[in-house]
């Protein structure tokens, strides 16, 4: 194919903002689906990712417009899948940015769109969702000017629902960004951008070509993993797979090569022809790390084996998660995990009970902490039960974030509150138009974990932004704070926080497993302490009375099913430091912590 | 207070262990309890299988009882009874020569012990006297309270107070006369605590009032106010009872039996000596008995059988023949001793102690080998039946 009439671009957008949308009107548009088969955001193919309107996943296609083959690349645009609009950017030439009219850029946004011109990607900008009345294309345009560099006069506007513009925009795409600059003759370069598992097919990647040819049958050479496969078939996505002989320079399509395990085909990897491969590989990127970590248990412990499986399976598809075994004395066997972010956490975990039919409980996120110690060693502590002995350590450093919020300017008061009271150190403060205003924060990321993001929101009524980047490790005054009953410590509470938050965090979580912890036969306490020192105490008062008053009329059968099914009961308790307790009571305490 | 009654030194661990019955030998003792399910209203608490709707169903009710018994004796494996209990509902609401013909369709053993339990009002000398010339020997007075308003809030309605004004006493004291009288040879009264309107001086008001009569019955029944399900009480919340408090009237209420001379029998029934109810006892004792009527449960050496609930049913089938058995159950040999040690942990006879090892001390007594609950104990007998441990370790 001629290289000259490939263009291959992603759009990139805030959440909700209408990449999905605009996708449907460039599928209808360029009648690559069957109107009869049209549905919304029809490249949304997840449950989730429909029950939720959100893309989680990015997805490509090819369609034909005036004579041109366009790779489009539909990206999800939530803070915690980043890493995922990173890929998309290296596969393309250019980017389309999309920007709800109504709102105006977003912090996420911004950054993404930093990250396509440093890429050098032509950026084609669009207003959409012209047709509200909401709608200050003007404003948002200004602000993108201001922000971006991108001359205002040079910003479309649209409207992805009326289909209003659409076409222009295809246009303009086919006009400004530039064709892929690959050469057939050249040593094979393609860079696996996706990877996803299909349980009848293996791994399908996505690829782009860069350089080269790839094609059926020929042997490919994985530069990074070092592996070698077999190509059993490669295709494009028109949406619908359709396999082809070849893919050449600039082209974006699909590879089966009979790998069993995603991890052998990570997103980044360079595949060149096993036969003649290329010096280089491409420049990857690195995997996202996992930055929030808690604990995964079967509710029932049986479902043990079934949960380990799922993990297996979902790790598939999904290589930003980590898991490891881990054991709680409140909550059986269960696995350590660490993810990208909360929604990334919240997707995993609805994904393992939805599609797994599992019932699971999680402990509090945390995040992975550094600590230490007198002897002149470190070690990192992603669970608080792991963090050594007060006495052995030094100091305790923390994960930081530099965030980015982007903010009408009326709520900036409320928002530097919050900022304030999360520990968070402002770094930058900068007015993007009279009326929005750019704050950066460094702030610890375990601040952020704990509902920043809902708090962000709810006080500016939706209308602040987040984005945020990994910013190094600072030393804080960090404190593990364990829970006890009757004197002996719950793993799975346990929690290391800043001491000015630890007795508030002790008071409630005594408060709170007071309610919960039934009464036993004799007083239990139930203390928060930090080392030795107790810094909140609550008892459950001994129960007095647990007795059947009466049998009548010689009824012994039910008295005896009754005293029977207590005493199953009993041995189904978790037993701490002679304390019964329903595992139940452990999970509602979770719960509530959520 | 009471004169009569000095207080009774608890019988130590050995004289408790000559007094379990011997329920699976030939020759042990054999009741037969028959249930009467008709009230003149219901109590806003009972969750009985009685009904108020149905006197014109006591006549047809009458010869099933006297059929049913004719038939379960009348294959011959049955001994005579040496307990008859009629409960209810209100046996006292049959006129009395009904409640009589169903007696006297029982074999009855030498001495054997006949109880019939009446609501106060019912409790007229002419019918306590029919009753006691044709062989009944122990009544149970549903009592429940003596306080107009701990009654109007348990939702039991009584004309007895009224009968009582006349003769110029409380109800307790003119059961005792009519007992006196008719010369019974035992008495029990039910009271009930926990009621909402029941304050701790109400309660002691109750006990000191039943025991310091000059008479005070030999028998008591002191029942912690229960929710059921499907009852009124259960849909009216604040009218539930608080399990501390009635922690704490129960403990009140043994502390001051015993030192009127009760004696702690099972978990809600104290005595004087000698007035222990032999019926309730083989309930307590895994022992065997025949129940008579809609509802009624029986067990003879491992096999718990129950009739149909409503009284129509119940009618219908003995009528046309068939069983009246609604359902039944056969134990295992590991049921059987659960449910043997459970029970006996309910009264003062108690468990041999390895059956119950890991009880916390303060709630046990441990004496002579055996493992008996004191007060506190008593009152988390369920926690501490959920420990019992069977098998090898016995
Ligand atoms: N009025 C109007 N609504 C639009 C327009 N474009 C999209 N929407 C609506 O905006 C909402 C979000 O659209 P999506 O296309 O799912 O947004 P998205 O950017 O793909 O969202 P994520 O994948 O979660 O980042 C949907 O309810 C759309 O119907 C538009 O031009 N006009
Ligand atoms: S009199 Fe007794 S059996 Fe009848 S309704 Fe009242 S509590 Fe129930
Ligand atoms: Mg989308």
């Amino acid at each position: 194919m001629d290289t000259a009439l490939i263009r291959n671009f992603s759009i990139i957008s805030h959440v909700d903002h209408g990449k999905s949308t605009l996708s449907d009107r460039i599928l209808e548009l360029t009648g690559a689906v069957d109107p009869r088969f049209m549905r919304e955001q029809y490249l949304d193919s997840m449950d989730l990712e429909r029950e939720r309107g959100i893309t989680i996943k990015a997805q490509n296609v090819r369609v034909v417009h005036r004579g041109h083959v366009l790779h489009l690349i539909d990206t999800p645009g939530h803070v915690d899948f980043g890493y995922e609009v990173s890929r998309s950017l290296a596969a393309c030439e250019g980017a389309v940015l999309l920007v709800d009219a109504s709102q105006g850029i977003q912090a996420q946004t911004l950054a993404n769109c930093y990250q396509a011109m440093e890429h050098d990607l032509e950026i084609v900008a669009a207003l959409n969702k012209i047709d509200l009345l909401a709608a200050d294309p003007e404003r948002c345009a200004a602000e993108i000017e201001k922000v971006l560099g991108l001359p205002a006069d040079e910003i479309l506007r649209i409207s992805a629902k009326t289909g209003d513009g659409v076409g222009t925009l295809l246009d303009a795409v086919i006009e400004r960004v530039p064709p892929p600059s690959g050469r057939r003759t050249s040593a094979t370069r393609a860079l696996i951008f996706d990877s996803s598992y299909d349980q009848y097919r293996g791994v399908v990647s996505s690829i782009r070509v860069f350089d080269g040819t790839i094609s059926t049958g020929e042997r490919l050479r994985f530069m990074q993993a070092g592996a070698v496969h077999d190509v059993e078939e490669i295709g494009v996505r028109t949406p619908d797979s359709v396999a082809v002989d070849e893919l050449g320079p600039g082209e974006v399509g699909y590879l089966i090569a009979g790998i069993k395990n995603v991890g052998e085909a990570r997103s980044g990897e360079t595949v060149t022809r096993a036969s003649a491969p290329a010096a280089e590989p491409l420049a990857g990127y690195r995997d996202p790390k996992p930055m929030v970590f808690c604990g995964i248990y079967p509710i029932d412990g049986d479902q043990l084996p079934f949960l380990r499986d799922a993990l297996d399976r979902l790790k598939l598809n999904d290589s930003s998660f980590t898991f490891e075994p881990e054991s709680s004395r409140a909550l059986g066997f269960g696995f350590r995990c660490g993810f990208l972010g909360l929604l990334h956490m919240e997707i995993v975990r609805e994904r393992l009970e939805r599609e797994f039919d599992l019932s699971l409980i999680a402990t509090a996120p945390s995040v992975a902490y550094r600590a230490y110690l007198t002897d002149g060693s470190d070690v990192d502590v992603d669970n608080p039960v792991d963090l050594p002995e007060a006495s052995r350590i030094d100091h305790v450093d923390e994960p930081m974030l530099d965030i980015t919020i982007l903010t009408p300017a009326q709520y900036t008061g409320t928002v530097m509150e919050l900022c304030q009271a999360r520990r968070a150190e402002l770094s930058r403060m900068e007015y993007l138009s009279p009326e929005r205003l750019e704050l950066v924060y460094r702030i610890p990321l375990a601040e952020v974990v704990k509902d920043f993001f809902d708090q962000l929101k709810s006080r500016t009524k939706g209308y602040a932004s987040l984005d945020y980047e990994p910013a190094g490790y600072s030393t804080a005054n960090l404190v593990r704070v364990d829970l006890l009953i009757n004197h002996v410590p719950v793993d799975a509470f346990s929690t290391i926080v800043h001491r000015s938050s630890a007795d508030n965090y002790g008071r409630r979580m005594t408060e709170k497993l007071r309610e919960l912890i039934p009464r036993q036969l004799f007083d239990v306490p139930i203390q928060a302490a930090i080392g030795g020192r107790v810094v909140a105490r609550e008892t459950v008062k001994a129960k007095r009375k647990d007795v059947l008053a009466k049998c009548y009329g010689g009824d012994i059968t039910r008295k005896r099913k009754l005293l029977e099914r207590q005493k199953e009961g009993k041995k189904k308790m978790k037993n701490i430091g002679r304390v019964e307790v329903p595992q139940e009571a452990f999970i509602s305490a979770l719960r509530l912590e959520d | 207070m009471t004169a009569g009654y000095a207080a009774y030194a608890q019988p130590s661990a050995r004289e408790m262990r000559r007094q379990v019955p011997t329920s699976r030998s030939g020759g042990s003792p054999f009741g037969v309890y028959v249930h009467i399910p008709f009230c003149r209203e219901r109590c806003d608490y009972c969750a009985f299988a009685t009904y108020s709707d149905r006197d014109h169903l006591m006549r047809s009710y009458v010869e099933a009882c006297v059929e049913e018994i004719e038939r379960a004796y009348g294959s011959g494996d049955l001994p005579p009874a040496s307990s008859v209990f009629f409960g209810g509902g209100t046996p006292s609401r049959l006129p009395p020569e009904d409640l009589v013909t169903i007696l006297r369709a029982i074999p009855l053993k030498e001495g054997a012990e006949v109880t019939v339990e009446c609501n106060p009002e019912d409790a007229q000398i002419e019918r306590l006297s029919v009753y006691a010339s044709a062989g009944v020997t122990r009544m149970s007075f549903g009592v429940e309270s003596t306080l107009e308003h701990v009654l109007a809030t348990l939702g039991r309605t009584s004309s007895a107070s009224e009968r009582a004004d006349e003769t110029g006493g409380s109800v307790p004291e003119m059961l005792a006369d009519d007992v006196r009288q008719v010369g019974f040879k035992s008495w029990n009264l039910d009271l009930i605590y926990g009621a909402a309107s029941e304050t701790h001086e109400d309660w002691h008001d109750v006990l000191v009032g039943v025991v310091s009569m000059s008479c005070p019955p030999p028998h008591l029944s002191l029942y912690a106010l229960t929710v059921e399900l499907g009852t009124p009480l259960a849909s009216d919340p604040s009218r539930y009872p608080d399990d501390d408090v009635q922690a704490e009237r129960y403990e009140y209420a043994s502390a001051f039996l015993s030192a009127h001379g009760y004696v702690w029998e099972e978990i809600s029934n104290w005595a004087l000596p000698g007035h222990a109810c032999r019926h309730n006892d083989l309930y307590w004792s895994q022992g065997n008995y025949l129940g008579v009527g809609s509802g009624a449960h029986s067990h003879v050496d491992g096999r718990r059988w129950w009739n149909m609930r409503t009284p129509e049913r119940y009618i219908r089938a003995i009528k046309t023949g068939s069983s009246p058995v609604a359902g039944e159950e056969t134990l295992s040999e590991a049921e059987r001793e659960f449910e043997e040690l459970a029970l006996s942990l309910r009264t003062r006879r108690g468990v041999p102690e390895s059956a119950l090892p890991t009880a916390p001390a303060d709630l046990v007594l441990r004496e002579g080998g055996r493992a008996v609950l004191n007060v506190r104990g008593r009152l988390v007998a369920n926690d501490l039946t959920a420990r019992l441990v069977t098998g090898a370790a016995l």
